[in-house]
């Protein structure tokens, strides 16, 4: 039986309840979901572009889902210790699924910036809201269809045309419940004409002994010339999984960054989407991913370039230790109507103990000969010369290991456009690096 | 001047394409000798009734049914990023053979046989045998002449059809038969094993070096028929063997199933040096006909410091799927693989390797050049695997892909798995087209547009050309020119 099943009984057991607990707009298109899965499974290791990561597996645990929108109560001022120093932002906190603006949030919300809860951006604005919900993320989905059947709130974002935000926006996800939980989120971010934005994620999770599971689906359209920083930083627990899947849809002359680092978790799946169907549009994809334990980060790309001159890049790096396990797949796909197009793609990783594993699988898809693409993949260790080296000058081996992994994360780093965060994921990584790093919350170094 | 050079060039460029792949297949003839063909279709009955007709034992019975029993079970594989059309299986005839075969020497083989390899220009026969090379040449099924055999003998070289193989040295045959490829790998390797009708089979004994190239020439000839040969390559410690292999078939209109299976084994400290020139029919530019090429090729570095390296020019075949793979058990054991695969029209191709790192201190090389033109698909599918027991294993891959035109594609799917922190893997892939400023550069100095072309595809599949045995050389870069006309010089 696929696991699937078990949240479709869920569903058709508890139709009405789902129905009552939530907002007109994501009640809409839940029967069609429910149809649509009828014969489905979810994918399961082995197959094409899921060969280290069962989704089947990760979702066959009997969570719960809070259908009835019970209360979880929550420490949320533990989550104000994610406060990036230097900067400050536009705060709101996600417990779960539920969106918990911050009264600085509230007040300090510049015109023609939108942030709040997706189910009360629905339930005021239904026909704007619905102009943008479920139209780029795709119906033939398994998991966006779960997520979809599911669905009961999120965050809705949205930055008005020509406004340059200049103070970050920023989400704090915490997870926490007494029993294995499912939480069901969607992440609907609208940047019109002209606009600009850096948004920032953190996961984390306050339960650590319990199980948990996150379906995240991000759907993410810029307009015309708009530029659009996202970051997210993973430190929850290794009882943790997420499978997140973000489909982005870039109009002409836009321009998007999107960091995805993984320094703690469980297991990880990302999946990302971007249909660049405008002309001379940018695309930054970059993550780091620092696994140990028994943990895995899969992360999946599609850039797919439809409108000619247009530019991407891809660059992720990992640090697998332990028995963890760490998977790349990227793809470029250049279809015949992208003539121009530039798209580069680079791997590197670092296995750091003799049960470590890493897969890797960079894919080219070109159909245009006016194209420039390459891509590259690397594995190896640290570089026992420059360890040598920095030894016979007095450093520490352990120093010198961590060093030299600190600066081979530092190309990644680099490249984040918002400075505080920057220093941040610095101190982050250090932090991880040297072993003394729990979750941030905790530890009371990020005050 | 030089800018109405610069505004002419991409119109030159396109003239240069459309000739190149408007260029018609040279082997397309047919000969016309009596064959001997088995109904069509496939079931038990035809098993035994091909192993029947070879006069073979028992066991290889067995294994063929095996073989067979288990292919029911599985289901054509569609993972490749190929467009395939269904196959029925049951329209094809499984074995087909000259009626005159098993000569005894060269006067005993059918003249017009001979003609045909005269017009493929192997040499097959004597007045040719000065080229040094012991052929066997396999026509549809059944294996017609392996020449040099005394020689070979005489160093205790066995160079011959597996046919004869599993009448004469059914111990070595036994040994070895499937245990690179078993018959449970794949579907068409299943297939092979079922109804394998012929193939080569080559036994170097310990310390020898094989001192000619060994080749064999593959024709399908019959209409509706398959080929299903299947090589079988032993170096033991301390031998060298390079082996050439090379491929046509005539032009029609129907696709014609070619499922072979190629294993290697080598020993102690011996090398296999293995060369493909692959041109069998393509198809018409409508993409029409052509022969589909499933190749399951292997070979397994048993023995400590071997070494075995695949060298392919894939220039035929309307789809081609196949992985020549090296498993790296022995500890510094090396693999090569080297490939140019070019296609044009409606051909579709997705080859690459596998190279899985066991032993310790092994090492691999991948070079694959991919040149795509016309609507033609181009694919490298790559995996290279280090297994947690391979401490300081190490590979690189270099795969290009040039592109000839703006209707084609040209794609990379490499796989690589790490389970050891001590080894090094890095792979690198460039997709491009010629660029404008070679071929301006090239324009400046008095070259014309024809010409630089020509220059730069050559220089770009050089590093695979230059590990092709000489004889084979000069015919590949022959191909290259077929396929590819006017856009090399």
């Amino acid at each position: 039986m696929s696991s699937i099943t078990q949240y479709l009984n869920l569903y058709r057991d508890n139709r009405a309840d789902v129905h009552s607990h939530s907002v007109e707009l994501l009640n809409e298109s839940r029967d069609d979901a429910y149809a649509f899965l009828q014969d489905k499974s979810l994918p399961d290791k082995g197959e094409e572009g899921f060969e280290k990561t069962s989704i089947e597996d990760m979702f066959s645990p009997d969570f719960g889902v809070n259908i009835c929108r019970l209360n979880i109560p929550v420490d949320v001022a533990a989550s104000f210790k994610c406060d990036v120093p230097n900067i400050s932002t536009l705060l709101g906190v996600v417990v779960n699924d539920m969106f918990v603006p911050t009264a600085t949030l509230l007040k300090n919300c510049p015109e023609g910036v939108t942030m709040m809860s997706l189910s009360r951006a629905a339930k005021e604005q239904p026909e704007f809201v619905g102009r943008y919900l479920g139209k780029i993320s795709p119906k033939d989905n398994v998991n966006v269809a779960l997520n979809t059947l599911l669905l009961q709130d999120g965050v809705f974002i949205h930055i008005g045309r020509g406004v340059k935000l200049e103070k970050p926006l920023q989400i704090v996800n915490i997870f926490n419940s007494p029993a294995p939980m499912m939480s069901v989120r969607r992440v609907v971010i609208v940047a019109e004409e002209g606009s600009s934005a850096n948004i920032l994620f953190c996961d984390h999770t306050q339960t650590r002994d319990i199980d948990y599971l996150s379906s995240e689906v991000f759907e993410v359209s810029l307009a015309e010339n708009s530029h659009i920083s996202i970051c997210g930083i993973e430190e929850s627990s290794n009882h943790t999984r997420r499978y997140q899947q973000v489909f982005v849809r870039q109009e002409s002359g836009s321009n998007l960054y999107i960091n995805s680092s993984s320094l703690q978790n469980g297991t990880t799946r990302n999946d990302f989407t971007i249909d660049i169907v405008g002309e001379h549009c940018e695309t930054y994809l970059t993550g780091i991913a620092i696994a140990d334990g028994e943990g895995t980060v899969d992360n999946n790309s599609n850039v797919n370039h439809l409108a000619p001159h247009s530019h991407s890049n891809q660059l992720f790096k990992y640090l697998v230790d332990g028995k963890a396990q760490g998977a790349f797949e990227g793809g470029i796909y250049v279809a015949q109507t992208a003539p121009f197009t530039e798209g580069y793609q680079s791997n590197s990783n670092l296995l750091a103990s003799t049960t470590a594993r890493m897969h890797t699988k960079p894919q080219l898809l070109i159909y245009n000969d006016e194209v420039k693409c390459s891509h590259g993949a690397s594995t190896g260790q640290l570089d026992e010369n420059a360890l040598f080296y920095m030894q016979q000058r007095g450093i520490p081996k352990d120093v010198a290991r961590t060093l030299l992994m600190q600066a081979f994360m530092s190309e990644v780093i680099d490249t984040i456009p918002v400075e505080g965060v920057k220093d941040r994921m610095r101190h982050l990584v250090e932090k991880r690096l040297s072993g003394d790093f729990m979750l941030c919350g905790e530890c009371g170094s990020c005050k | 001047m030089s800018e109405n050079k610069i505004n002419n060039a991409p119109a030159a460029d396109e003239d240069i394409l459309r000739q190149a792949t408007g260029d018609e297949y040279k082997y397309g003839f047919v000969t016309d000798i009596e064959t001997d063909i088995i109904p069509q279709g496939l079931s038990e009955d035809v098993v035994r009734l091909i192993s029947e007709k070879k006069g073979e034992p028992e066991w290889l019975l067995d294994f063929r049914l095996k073989a067979y029993r288990h292919w029911q079970t599985l289901e054509v594989p569609n993972w490749a990023h190929l467009k395939i059309p269904p196959i029925d299986f049951n329209s094809i005839s499984y074995y087909a053979a000259p009626k005159k075969n098993a000569p005894h020497s060269i006067d005993e083989v059918d003249p017009e046989l001979l003609k045909t390899f005269d017009k493929l220009g192997i040499p097959l026969e004597e007045q040719k045998v000065l080229s040094g090379m012991a052929v066997d040449a396999v026509m549809d099924s059944v294996s017609v002449k392996t020449t040099h055999k005394e020689k070979l003998a005489e160093l205790g070289i066995i160079f011959c059809s597996i046919s004869e193989a599993v009448k004469d040295y059914p111990d070595l045959v036994k040994k070895y038969l499937g245990k690179v490829v078993s018959y449970r790998d794949n579907f068409y390797a299943a297939l092979n094993s079922a109804v394998f009708s012929d193939g080569s089979f080559v036994y170097i004994p310990k310390g020898v070096r094989c001192p000619m190239e060994l080749s064999t020439y593959f024709r399908i000839n019959a209409s509706g028929t398959g080929q299903f040969e299947r090589t079988l390559i032993v170096a033991d410690d301390d031998a060298y063997v390079s082996y050439l292999e090379g491929c046509t078939a005539p032009m029609r209109d129907e696709n014609q199933l070619h499922a072979a299976i190629v294993e290697i084994i080598v020993e102690d400290r011996a090398e296999v040096k293995y060369s493909t020139v692959q041109n069998w029919y393509a198809g018409d530019k409508d993409g029409k006909g052509g022969v589909y090429n499933f190749v399951t090729k292997r070979g397994l570095c048993r023995g400590d410091y071997s070494k075995l390296s695949w060298t392919q020019v894939e220039t035929g075949s309307a789809i081609t799927w196949k992985y020549p793979s090296c498993v790296l058990q022995g500890e510094g054991s090396t693999g090569e693989f080297y490939s140019v695969a070019v296609t044009k029209n409606k051909q579709q191709a997705d080859t690459g390797t596998k190279m899985i790192h066991i032993g310790r201190n092994t090492r691999s090389t991948i070079v694959s050049k991919g040149i795509s033109a016309g609507e033609s698909e181009n694919s490298y599918r790559g995996l290279v695997k280090v297994a947690p027991t391979a401490d300081g294993s190490r590979n690189h891959t270099q795969c290009d892909s040039l592109l000839l035109s703006n209707r084609c594609g040209a794609h990379t799917f490499p796989y690589v798995d790490i389970m050891n922190e001590t080894a090094i893997v890095e792979h690198e892939a460039t997709t491009s087209k010629i660029s404008e400023e070679q071929l301006f550069y090239c324009n400046q100095r008095g070259i014309p547009t024809e010409e630089a072309v020509g220059l730069i595809v050559n220089g770009y599949a050089k590093e695979v050309m230059n590990k092709l045995p000489m004889e084979f050389a000069v015919e590949a870069q022959r191909l290259l020119q077929v396929t590819l006309e006017g856009s090399v010089g």
